[in-house]
């Protein structure tokens, strides 16, 4: 059974890379930036987050519809999935720090705005505290944060269990009717988690799209990575099952989700930006005013780059394209990322120095660490699985 | 109007069909074409067809589509009678982009739709009120067909006929159809 090993190189570059991480915090720390810390602590919380719970929720939606081309795939969707609990924690970190108010991430978490008598009271937030209050957004987080968690571990335990027990057609059922309530709850719970954790740093704004276009973002972020590591382990002689139509279907999804992206966030654009009421617009003045070049590549990139270059067949199978696509875009949502919380917290005083990217790399070697460590716990390719047949003849003009 | 005589043989399933190809084609016969209800998979890698350029024209007109949307909001909206709409910058196709790109998009999205249609239509020939080009009704039902031409083989009709037979055939004929209109 073909096997992936956790070598001693890739704990090297994982050590490596959680070394720089630390070294940025502590630059961070001690050069008095702690709020700028604490946001990059939430920026790439947030998006190495986002993969774990984008994994999860791609096994789902295969096994709803039970699509047979994903089973090659399924276990390094798995991998990706069961990083979903450290994503968790890196952001309960971030959720305790404003808690215990060493960031004031959370502009609404000031006790001030609510009392009518202080000379801070803000009528707009004070209506707001049925919802935004400490005990009903914590609750809300170990509900959201609990569930996605359990049916992540429930994936990945059925997956195992499904190989040693032999009985396909068995789990092929209970594998939909669970998937079918885990695309139920997530589709209430990330817009909820999309307000709560991201909206509300900007306390006085709202959008009612937030919510499609914070998933948008999760997806196509999570597909890219799994499709820059399909091909990673494919040059290092693993997963022979993929063959060309299956990388072609992955092309298709990057493609398709960065369309459905950059349609989401247009449409939240456009829509604000032609009403132009004060109360909405602020969120844009604020990210166009003071950060207009980044921001225009931010979305310029995310749309540009895989519309024009996987847009046909060839390049759609060819790895080189794909990835070099991959971390264009890889990047590009990082900074959608990074404009998510800049901008609320930091106002015009956010730059992408050494703490952000530091603490992207560490992050990332965090990462690495767990993926390729969950990768090596299980064979690569599924042994039992009512569609397996299917998936390994995919083929496809 | 040019036709041409070919020889059919009709199956009665999707199988048998790619299976008598390939003993066709084994023997040296070029096949011509094959008829079917619905696709098969696999069988243009066995009649070794050309991978379509649809796609490219697909492109061309979505491209064509977008020039002339943007020429044409440019002349409405900004040149011949410039609009003030909630308060937006009227003199400037830039300045006021976001307000037209969905305009841009559904028109592209249309010319690209319809220009891939009407192309896929006059290659195949099968503009509506076009006389059908399918041998044999039953290959819109539930039959399917290969089509061999006399010129492309060296063989006698005989010899052809033969070669049909051989496979899983259901029926053997003759007819002439319509190659080009024009």
């Amino acid at each position: 059974m073909e096997q992936f090993t956790f070598t001693d190189k890739h704990k090297k570059v994982s050590f490596g890379l959680i070394g720089v991480g630390l070294l940025a915090v502590l630059y961070g720390i001690f050069t008095g930036q702690g709020e700028r810390t604490w946001v990059s602590a939430m920026i790439n919380g947030w998006y190495f987050f986002s993969i774990g719970l984008a994994a999860t929720f791609f096994i789902a939606v295969n096994m709803a519809s039970q699509a047979g081309w994903f089973v090659v795939f399924k276990r390094l969707f798995e991998a990706l999935n069961m990083f979903l609990p450290v994503g968790s924690i890196m952001l309960i970190i971030v959720f305790i720090g404003a808690t215990f108010h060493w960031t004031h991430m959370y502009h609404w978490m000031d006790s001030e705005l609510m009392d009518p008598h202080s000379e801070h009271f803000d009528y707009i937030i004070a209506n707001k505290e049925p919802y935004l209050n400490l005990s009903f957004w914590w609750l809300r987080i170990i509900l959201l944060l609990g569930v996605w968690n359990l049916f992540a571990f429930l994936f990945r335990k059925r997956s195992i269990v499904e190989d040693e027990e032999a009985q396909p057609k068995k789990w092929f059922k209970k594998n939909i009717t669970l998937s079918a309530l885990f695309l139920v709850f997530f589709g209430y719970t990330i817009h909820i988690g999309s307000w709560d954790w991201i909206m509300s740093i900007d306390t006085h704004w709202f959008s009612t799209l937030f919510g499609w276009y914070i998933f948008a973002g999760v997806w196509i972020t999570g597909m890219t990575v799994a499709i820059i590591m399909t091909l990673w382990l494919k040059s290092k002689g693993h997963l022979k099952e993929i063959n060309s139509s299956h990388i072609h279907d992955m092309g298709k999804w990057v493609f398709g989700i960065s369309f459905l992206w950059t349609y989401l966030w247009f449409s939240q654009f456009m829509l604000i930006w032609y009403s132009n009421i004060p109360e909405e617009v602020t969120y844009f003045i604020a990210r166009i005013e003071d950060y207009k070049f980044t921001f225009w590549t931010m979305v310029l990139i995310n749309f540009i780059f895989p519309m024009l270059l996987l847009m046909s067949k060839t390049t759609k199978r060819n790895p080189g394209v794909l990835i070099f696509v991959g971390i264009v875009i890889l990047f590009g949502h990082w900074l959608d990322s990074y404009f998510l919380f800049t901008p609320g917290v930091l106002k015009d005083q956010g730059t992408i120095g050494v703490v952000e990217i530091g603490m992207l790399l560490g992050y990332a070697g965090v990462f690495l660490f767990v993926v390729l460590s969950q990768l090596a716990k299980a064979p690569l390719m599924v042994k039992e699985h009512a569609l397996l047949e299917e998936s390994l003849h995919h083929h496809i003009n | 109007m040019t036709t041409e005589n070919f020889l059919y043989g009709l199956y009665n399933d999707d199988d048998r069909l790619v299976e008598g190809i390939k003993k066709l084609q084994s023997k040296g016969i070029k096949v011509n074409d094959a008829y079917s209800p619905f696709p098969i998979h696999g069988l243009e890698d066995v009649l070794g067809m050309k991978w379509t350029r649809i796609a490219i024209t697909s492109f061309m007109f979505g491209l064509g589509g977008l020039t002339l949307a943007i020429l044409a909001i440019n002349y409405f909206m900004i040149i011949d009678w410039p609009m003030n709409i909630g308060g937006k910058p009227n003199f400037s196709l830039y300045e006021n982009l976001p307000a037209f790109i969905p305009i841009m998009f559904e028109f592209t999205v249309l010319c690209a739709a319809h220009g891939m249609a009407i192309t896929y239509f006059a290659r195949n020939m099968t503009f509506p009120g076009l006389p059908a080009r399918n041998p044999h009704p039953k290959t819109t039902d539930d039959h399917f067909a290969v089509e061999l031409s006399f010129r492309n083989n060296e063989m006698s009709v005989d010899d052809l006929r033969n070669a049909l037979k051989e496979t899983e055939v259901v029926e053997i004929f003759e007819k002439e159809r319509i190659t080009k209109f024009l």
